[in-house]
C-alpha cells in the first residue's frame, strides 16, 4: 500500500532533500513509523507523547487531519499525505488563516 | 428583478450545479455565483452591511473617512459604497497585490497605503491598526472582527441558499476573515440537521509561504472553530486546476481562491461517493477571473505554465 507524503522543507534533511517520499500504514501514526524506518529521526520531528505535534500540521488529501482522527486517521492506497510546519506563535490552525479579502 | 438602486442589488445571486464537476448523480455540486453582486464580488454584502450598521448606530456620520486593511475585494466594495454615499476612504493593502485591483480601488476613489509584502495581509491589519491609533477620528470596520461581517452572511447568503437547495448536505468556502463560514455556517446549523461546513483554505508555495512566516500568526476576531465541520489546506497547483477546469468545463470565469473552494468541495463529494452517500454541496464563487487575468493564468498552454506564472503571487 503506497502513500505519497510531502515533505516541508525544513524536515527534508531527513529524506535527502526529497520533496515527496513513499511510505506505507493503516494509520498515520503505522505510516510515521514506516517513514522513521528510511528517514531516521523524521518521527521525533511530527510526534510527541504519541499525538501529533502543536506546530505540525497534517492533510490527508488536502484535509486536516486535527478534523478527521489525528494521528489514527486511517489511510488507504494512492491517499496523498502533506506535512507542513505551523507558524510559530499561532494556535496551529492559524496558518495562512488570512486570505486576500 | 427590479431595484430601486445599484445598492439596493447586493446579493440573490444564481446558484448554479455543475453538471460535468459533479462527481455522480447522487452527489452534485453547486456554485453559489457570488461574482454576480455590483462590484463583481461576494464582499458586497458584508461591506454595505457594516457600513449600514455602523451608520445605524451612529459610528458613521456624515464626512468620515473610512479605513480599512484589505488585499482588494472588501476595499473594493467599500469604495463603490462610500462613493455613492459621500465618505473618504483609505484602504491599506500588500504591496505585492495586483495591478488590477489598485487601478479598482483608485476608480472608486479610494485612497491606497501601500504596506510591505511580506506578511502578507497580516501585516496590512497591523498597519491599519497603527493608523487606526494615529487617527482615532477616522472610521475602521475591520472586517476580520466585525461581528456585521458574518451577521451579513447569516441575514441573506445563508438564507438564499437554504431556500434554492433545501437538501443542502455541505456548504464550502474560502478562510479568509472566516465572515462567509461563520455566518453562513451558523445560519444552516440551526437548520439543517447534520450539515457539514467545510473551509478551504490557500496553501502557498515555499516563497510566499516563507515570506508569511516572518509573520505571526493572525487568528481573525470573526473565527470560531466549532462552527466548521473541517479544513481543507488548497495548494496553488490544485487551485489554478480547478479554475482552469470551472472555466473550460463548466463555462465560469471566476478568480483563483474559487478553485480552491472547488478543489475542497470535490474533496467532501469525493468521500461522499466512496461512503455511497448522496450530497448536495453548495461552494462560493467568490469573484470572477478579471482581477487575474494579467497572471496568464486562464489562457496559458498548460497547468504547469500556468502554476508558474501564479509562482509567488498571493492568489487568495
Amino acid at each position: 500500500m503506497a502513500i505519497e507524503v510531502r515533505i516541508p522543507t525544513i524536515l527534508r534533511t531527513y529524506t535527502d532533500g526529497e520533496k515527496t517520499v513513499e511510505g506505507n500504514g493503516a494509520t498515520l501514526d503505522e505510516l510515521f513509523a514506516d517513514l522513521e524506518s528510511r528517514h531516521a529521526g523524521v518521527r521525533e520531528r511530527l510526534v510527541e507523547d504519541g499525538k501529533l505535534r502543536r506546530f505540525v500540521n497534517v492533510y490527508l488529501n488536502d484535509e486536516d487531519v486535527r478534523f478527521l482522527d489525528g494521528i489514527s486517521t486511517e489511510l488507504a492506497d494512492g491517499d496523498s499525505v502533506t506535512i507542513l510546519p505551523a507558524v510559530a506563535g499561532g494556535s496551529g490552525t492559524a496558518m495562512g488563516i488570512t486570505g486576500r479579502r | 428583478m427590479r431595484y430601486d438602486s445599484p445598492l439596493a442589488a447586493v446579493g440573490n445571486t444564481p446558484l448554479v450545479r455543475l453538471p460535468h464537476l459533479s462527481p455522480s448523480e447522487d452527489v452534485r455540486i453547486w456554485a453559489k455565483l457570488e461574482d454576480r453582486n455590483p462590484t463583481g464580488s461576494v464582499k458586497d454584502r458584508p461591506a454595505l452591511h457594516m457600513i449600514e450598521q455602523a451608520e445605524k448606530d451612529g459610528r458613521l456620520t456624515p464626512g468620515c473617512t473610512i479605513l480599512e486593511p484589505t488585499s482588494g475585494n472588501t476595499g473594493i466594495s467599500l469604495a463603490m459604497a462610500a462613493r455613492l454615499k459621500g465618505y473618504r476612504i483609505v484602504c491599506v493593502m500588500p504591496e505585492n497585490t495586483s495591478s488590477e485591483r489598485r487601478e479598482l480601488l483608485t476608480m472608486w476613489g479610494a485612497e491606497i497605503i501601500s504596506s510591505p509584502a511580506a506578511g502578507g495581509s497580516n501585516t496590512a491589519v497591523r498597519v491599519a491598526k497603527e493608523l487606526s491609533a494615529d487617527h482615532p477620528d477616522w472610521v475602521m470596520l475591520y472586517q476580520y472582527g466585525n461581528p456585521d461581517n458574518a451577521g451579513a452572511h447569516y441575514a441573506t447568503t445563508g438564507p438564499e441558499i437554504l431556500a434554492d437547495l433545501p437538501s443542502i448536505t455541505h456548504f464550502v468556502a474560502g478562510l479568509g476573515t472566516t465572515g462567509t463560514l461563520m455566518g453562513v455556517g451558523r445560519y444552516l446549523r440551526e437548520r439543517v440537521p447534520d450539515v457539514r461546513i467545510v473551509a478551504a483554505e490557500p496553501r502557498y508555495d515555499d516563497l510566499v509561504y516563507g515570506l508569511r512566516n516572518l509573520d505571526e500568526g493572525f487568528v481573525p476576531e470573526l473565527y470560531e472553530e466549532s462552527v466548521l465541520t473541517t479544513r481543507f489546506s488548497v495548494g496553488s497547483v490544485d487551485a489554478v486546476t480547478r479554475t482552469r477546469e470551472l472555466l473550460q468545463q463548466e463555462g465560469i470565469f471566476a478568480g483563483v481562491s474559487t478553485g480552491a473552494a472547488l478543489h475542497a468541495a470535490i474533496g467532501v463529494g469525493r468521500k461522499a461517493v466512496k461512503a455511497g452517500e448522496s450530497a448536495d454541496i453548495v461552494f462560493v464563487v467568490a469573484d470572477g477571473g478579471w482581477k487575474y487575468l494579467s497572471t496568464g493564468i486562464y489562457t496559458a498552454e498548460t497547468t504547469e505554465a500556468a502554476v508558474e506564472a501564479l509562482q509567488g503571487q498571493l492568489w487568495a
